[in-house]
């Protein structure tokens, strides 16, 4: 077994909900340096310019170990951030990290509208207050059928629903990423309908497994890996996990995603990682993990990616094959 | 344009047999200092998937550039650029077979009968096998000049194949796999032209001879 399960972990590894709280604070922007060193955090790398526009680089404090973290080595830092599909920036899957180098993150704000009782824009900043910062090391399965253990920073998707006060007939939560095609140059072009969205159930949306992400190995989450949040769910393929997120939405109905809306018979509005269910383009029976060397053999990839025993109750009844 | 000299041609030949292999080295020479990046065998098979592509396209040109530049003495740098093209062909499917299938048979075959590229890709490289095969003097002296060179129009097809294989594995965003399949079309469109060119001219010939 892969993944520790909550009960694995001895309560004497569970750091104290007043020690944690204690530790929240932890860096929100680039601010100047002398300020980021009185405020008891450092920034490993200083801009030139004196305008806050992005917190990439900087250490994130006070972050708590989850039972959900696989025990698995993590892919190396270069390989997660000069390794990724961020179509936004480029098709090419090497060169997002650095188009995105100047891609403002602040100010930041998501809008949160649709069925709740009430709309409202949240500023970054306190979206990272919100909870405390958990560590969890997830296994990433992308659908191209390669793979990285990935040590996202973040706090459950749960947490920020239950602020949004969502009505009683949400039954879905809907994602969008920024469109600013001055900042993402591949969005001056028809390769994707912009803006990218996608989607989720909201019992999976509430699942505790689903995070939101602010941050990579301890630090601000890089820009190239969708900064300042991002969506991570473990379970689904890697483009369920949206980048840049500007904007949440409860609908009553199923809501469109981007991948599903460019070819419906391969990408289906669950896409959870399935070895049993075959895709036109690649088999999704194995993964090639990233870091493993050229002559290594591609590894087997398991149902809901490894995370079988959390999450497979939600889609006890349901037709896999069909609702992929 | 004067011809070259024999010597100069063999001068030519070898240069040219050496930057042929430069791709190859690029790619020995990254892997030997840890630069294929995060996935290797993702940058071996894209870089000589190109490889093979580019070269059946040189290839193809070879013939319009000698006849509208007056170059004839080019033809004879066509077999090897030609044996180019099956060469990173072949290293392109080792790659698949052995760095992504790890010699898995059923998978193999599963994936050639399941994935409609991989249909595509295998189609090119076997259209290229028999060219390759009979690329010597002695075959050419064998099979007779013109059945030869009908053997040898099996090029187009599997460029064709090949250019449809690149165009199949493409997610989003077809730009690069259409820029080969542009200058495919110009290089096949120079042929229908002078086929038919020819016809007419032979037509009117026959008609001349009719009178």
């Amino acid at each position: 077994m892969l993944i520790k399960k909550p009960s694995d972990i001895p309560s004497s590894e569970i750091t104290p909900k007043s020690q944690y709280l204690s530790r929240r604070k932890f860096v929100t922007g680039a601010l100047a340096a002398g300020a980021a060193l009185a405020g008891g955090y450092y920034l490993r790398s200083s801009s030139d310019s004196a305008q806050a526009v992005s917190a990439d680089g900087a250490k994130l404090s006070g972050i708590v170990k989850s039972p959900f973290s696989t025990t698995e080595k993590p892919t190396s830092f270069k390989d997660i951030t000069n390794y990724n599909n961020y179509y936004e920036f480029s098709t090419d899957k090497y060169d997002p990290n650095g188009l995105s180098k100047n891609f403002r993150t602040r100010p930041w704000t998501v809008k949160i509208d649709g069925k709740v009782k009430s709309s409202k824009t949240l500023d970054i900043d306190s979206i990272m207050k919100l909870a405390p910062l958990e560590e969890r090391i997830y296994r990433h399965r992308c659908v191209e059928g390669w793979s990285m253990v990935i040590p996202w920073v973040g706090f459950p998707l749960s947490v920020l629903i239950k602020q949004a006060d969502p009505l009683g007939s949400a039954k879905f939560v809907a994602f969008e990423t920024i469109k600013a095609p001055d900042q993402m140059p591949n969005q001056k072009r028809d390769v994707l309908p912009w803006p990218y969205v996608e989607g989720l159930r909201m019992d999976e949306a509430m699942h505790p497994l689903a995070i939101l992400a602010v941050g990579l190995y301890d630090e601000v989450l890089p820009n190239v890996d969708g900064a300042p949040l991002r969506l991570a769910v473990p379970w689904k393929y890697g483009f369920k996990s949206i980048k840049a997120i500007v904007r949440i939405s409860f609908t009553d109905f199923m809501p469109p995603t981007t991948w599903n809306q460019m070819a419906a018979d391969e990408y289906g509005f669950y896409s959870n990682v399935n070895p049993n269910k075959d895709h036109p383009r690649w088999s999704q029976k194995t993964e090639r993990k990233i870091g493993a060397g050229v002559f290594a053999a591609k590894q087997p990839t398991l149902m809901f990616n490894g995370y079988a025993d959390q999450v497979a109750g939600l889609y006890s009844g349901m037709d896999l094959q069909k609702y992929y | 344009m004067k011809s070259p000299s024999l010597a100069a041609v063999r001068a030519l030949k070898i240069t040219l047999f050496l930057f042929c292999l430069a791709p190859l080295a690029v790619l020995v020479w990254k892997g030997f200092y840890d630069r294929l990046g995060a996935n290797p065998v993702d940058v071996i098979t894209r870089s000589t998937g190109k490889w093979t592509l580019v070269f059946l396209l040189v290839t193809l040109a070879v013939t319009p550039l000698r006849k509208l530049a007056s170059l004839p003495w080019l033809v004879r740098f066509r077999r090897m650029l030609g044996l180019f093209a099956f060469f990173y062909g072949t290293l392109h499917l080792m790659t698949f077979v052995w760095l992504d299938k790890s010699f898995n048979v059923r998978e193999m075959l599963h994936d050639i009968a399941k994935r409609r590229f991989i249909t595509a890709g295998m189609t090119a490289w076997s259209l290229m096998l028999p060219l390759a095969l009979t690329s010597t003097a002695g075959w050419i002296r064998r099979l007779g000049g013109k059945r030869w060179q009908l053997l040898h129009r099996l090029i187009y097809f599997s460029a064709a194949a090949g250019v449809v294989h690149f165009i199949w594995l493409v997610k989003a965003d077809l730009r690069r796999p259409l820029i080969y399949g542009f200058v495919l079309c110009c290089l096949l469109a120079y042929r229908a032209a002078s086929w038919l060119a020819m016809r007419a001219r032979s037509r009117t010939a026959a008609s001349a001879a009719g009178t």
